[in-house]
């Protein structure tokens, strides 16, 4: 159970994020802003609350392990990252500039704090797999935590990594499925409708909930469930909203890449704070 | 289609090809995997809904279900990015498509360093090493809008699966709109006496034109050829060309291993050995940045070019 203080405070958390979100990607001017905020909670909840991590020794051997499979949504990992201390926040902004040491899809070989290189759509799931399989093999008490887009999961190998990780009884993975039911060509259910996530992965032999993606004791207590039910892989699947409080592109359809000017950044941060305040 | 020189994007060429041969043959289909997008093919969308058909993030499946699609007739364009063409289905493209026998257009867009922000995750600089390897397989890259349009229209008339580079951003024209195509046919642009210059797609020949005009100014005279085909291979071209200067460069956004520099020594060694130079990839992976970024830090402008020729001829006055 998340304590009424600790929520107030991953709330303003998640804002912060949001902030330095749209921020990252508004000075250079375009990015996968859509994917990036519509995991900010679920991204927040695990540096703040569950994430065995020493950012000062970010290759740490027993830590926990982060696989954003839907890679794009790095820069919104960077922001987290930043702020728990991984590397310097000036460097947000040299997001996709040449040489840089933030390019737009994860790299584990560039950033430090980013646990495995995802961009190619379906790769991740079967990294995480691997990892969480790997730890078992150490005996180390460690967790694999996955990050899927609903999109992504029309790759078969996402099916092929969900059968495996229930044969190997991987109950140290925990994955998340961003459903915000959006892809890049249009509505996931228009494109290649993946309906119903959750009747798939319970035939795959998984521990599946379905919670409110942008609701902290939601996702809270999903992630407490999963951690407490031994023998099966975990697949909590999060309903969101591409784009959520970036707020030009919330409930438009082409949200998934945009162009936008440090100016409208800006104007969007305010609005958002406008929001938020509010919300209060 | 508009006048050619109206077209900022190759990709919007490539996609009014699609409904003019949509027009013409009812059995041109485009399949996509989520990435219509950036394909520009909506336009195809508009003109013939039920004839563009959305696979999902399913590339593998795609070119599958493309290979069935052509046993049952039909001509089937599919569409990814260049990264994913190569790599993620390459299995499917062989066997289902290639080995079967089929007559799959499989299209990979961004190749290179044209992949830009979307970084080394998307970045293919092995498509052509791979697509080199398969038997019989059509592998072309156009370099301006003109040869965008012939040379999509000839891949639909050609028997058997074809792999097309398609650069979607950014546009030139460079030919006349009557120059004729043939697959398997280079185009020289400019002739030279010195050394010859063959280059692939729009981004590499701009910059061999671009060389050709540096050397000039150094008293060097280099041919530029268009080598819109990397396989099969424009044989009697190049061993002419070899033959004529004693001097070739090779250059092309990718892997320089394996990929048409290769191609182009290995056709010349056993046949006329003469000194062959090959600008392209050495060796490294994709990164993310501006075009001009990336051309700089994988050694791939003009100015790399004309050092490839100037060594070139060096190692043909020591021979
Ligand atoms: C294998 C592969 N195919 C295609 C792409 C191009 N691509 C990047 S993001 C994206 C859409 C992703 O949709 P989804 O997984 O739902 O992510 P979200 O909507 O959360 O951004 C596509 C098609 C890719 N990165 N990898």
């Amino acid at each position: 159970m998340l304590q009424e203080s600790e929520h107030e405070a991953l709330k303003r958390k998640a804002l912060e994020i949001r902030k330095l979100t749209i921020d990252e990607i508004g000075y250079l001017g375009v990015g996968h802003i859509g994917g990036a905020m519509s995991v900010v909670e679920v991204l927040t909840l695990l540096y703040e609350k569950w994430l065995r991590i020493d950012p000062s020794d970010p290759k740490k051997e027993e830590r926990d392990r982060v696989v954003l499979s839907k890679g794009h949504a790095g820069p919104a990992l960077y922001a987290v990252l930043a702020d728990k201390g991984y590397f310097p926040m000036e460097w947000l902004h040299t997001l996709n500039k040449g040489g840089t040491r933030l390019p737009s899809h994860c790299d584990m070989k560039l950033t430090p704090g980013i646990d495995f290189s995802t961009g190619s759509l379906g790769q991740g799931s079967s990294a995480a797999v691997g990892i969480a399989l790997g730890q078992k093999l150490r005996k180390q008490e460690s967790r694999t935590f996955l990050i899927l887009g609903d999109g992504e999961s029309q790759e078969g190998q996402v099916w092929e990594a969900a059968m495996f990780a229930a044969h190997y009884h991987l109950d140290n993975l925990i994955a998340f499925t961003d459903y915000n039911k959006q892809q890049l060509d249009g509505m996931t259910g228009d494109i290649m409708s993946i309906d119903d996530i959750t009747t798939k992965y319970n035939g795959f032999g998984w521990h599946v909930q379905r919670v409110d993606g942008h609701c902290f004791p939601s996702i809270n207590r999903a992630i407490e469930r999963a951690v407490e039910e031994k023998g099966r892989p975990h697949m909590i699947v999060l309903d969101t909203l591409k784009s959520k409080g970036f707020i030009p592109g919330e409930g438009v359809l082409s949200n998934h890449n945009m162009s936008f000017s440090y100016e409208t950044a800006k104007e969007a941060i305010a609005e958002l704070e406008r929001r938020e305040g509010a919300a209060k | 289609m508009k006048p050619f020189d109206e077209y900022k994007d190759m990709r919007a060429v490539y996609a009014d090809t699609l409904v003019e041969l949509a027009a013409e043959n009812p059995n041109i289909l485009v399949l996509e995997a989520d990435l219509m997008a950036a394909s520009g093919t909506k336009a195809f969308r508009d003109a013939y809904p039920d004839r563009l058909l959305n696979a999902g993030i399913a590339e593998a499946n795609m070119v599958g279900v493309a290979s069935g699609l052509s046993s049952m007739g039909f001509i089937p364009f599919a569409n990814t990015f260049a990264s994913f063409a190569g790599r993620r289905d390459f299995d499917q493209f062989f066997l289902s498509a290639n080995y079967a026998g089929q007559n799959v257009k499989l299209v990979g867009s961004d190749p290179g360093v044209t992949a830009q922000f979307n970084g080394g995750t998307h970045m293919p600089f092995e498509d052509i090493v791979l697509m080199r390897a398969i038997p019989g397989l059509v592998l072309v890259e156009p370099s301006d809008t003109v040869s965008m349009h012939a040379i999509t229209r000839l891949l639909a008339e050609h028997k058997g699966s074809t792999y097309m580079r398609l650069q979607r951003k950014g546009a030139v024209t460079r030919y006349k709109a009557d120059q004729k195509f043939e697959l398997g046919k280079g185009i020289v642009l400019s002739e030279g006496d010195d050394a010859a210059i063959f280059a692939s797609g729009m981004v590499m020949v701009n910059e061999a034109v671009e060389a050709a005009k540096l050397l000039k100014e150094k008293g060097i005279s280099a041919a530029v050829i268009d080598i819109h085909t990397v396989k099969p291979l424009d044989a009697d071209l190049v061993l002419e060309m070899a033959e004529h200067t004693g001097a070739i460069v090779t250059a092309e956004n990718g892997q320089r291993s394996g990929g048409l520099g290769a191609a182009v020594a290995e056709l010349i060694g056993e046949n006329i050995p003469t000194p062959v130079v090959r600008v392209g990839v050495k060796n490294l992976f994709g990164e993310v940045g501006t075009l001009d970024y990336l051309k700089k830090r994988f050694e791939l402008t003009a100015e790399d070019i004309v050092a490839a020729v100037e060594r070139a001829l060096f190692l043909k006055k020591k021979h």
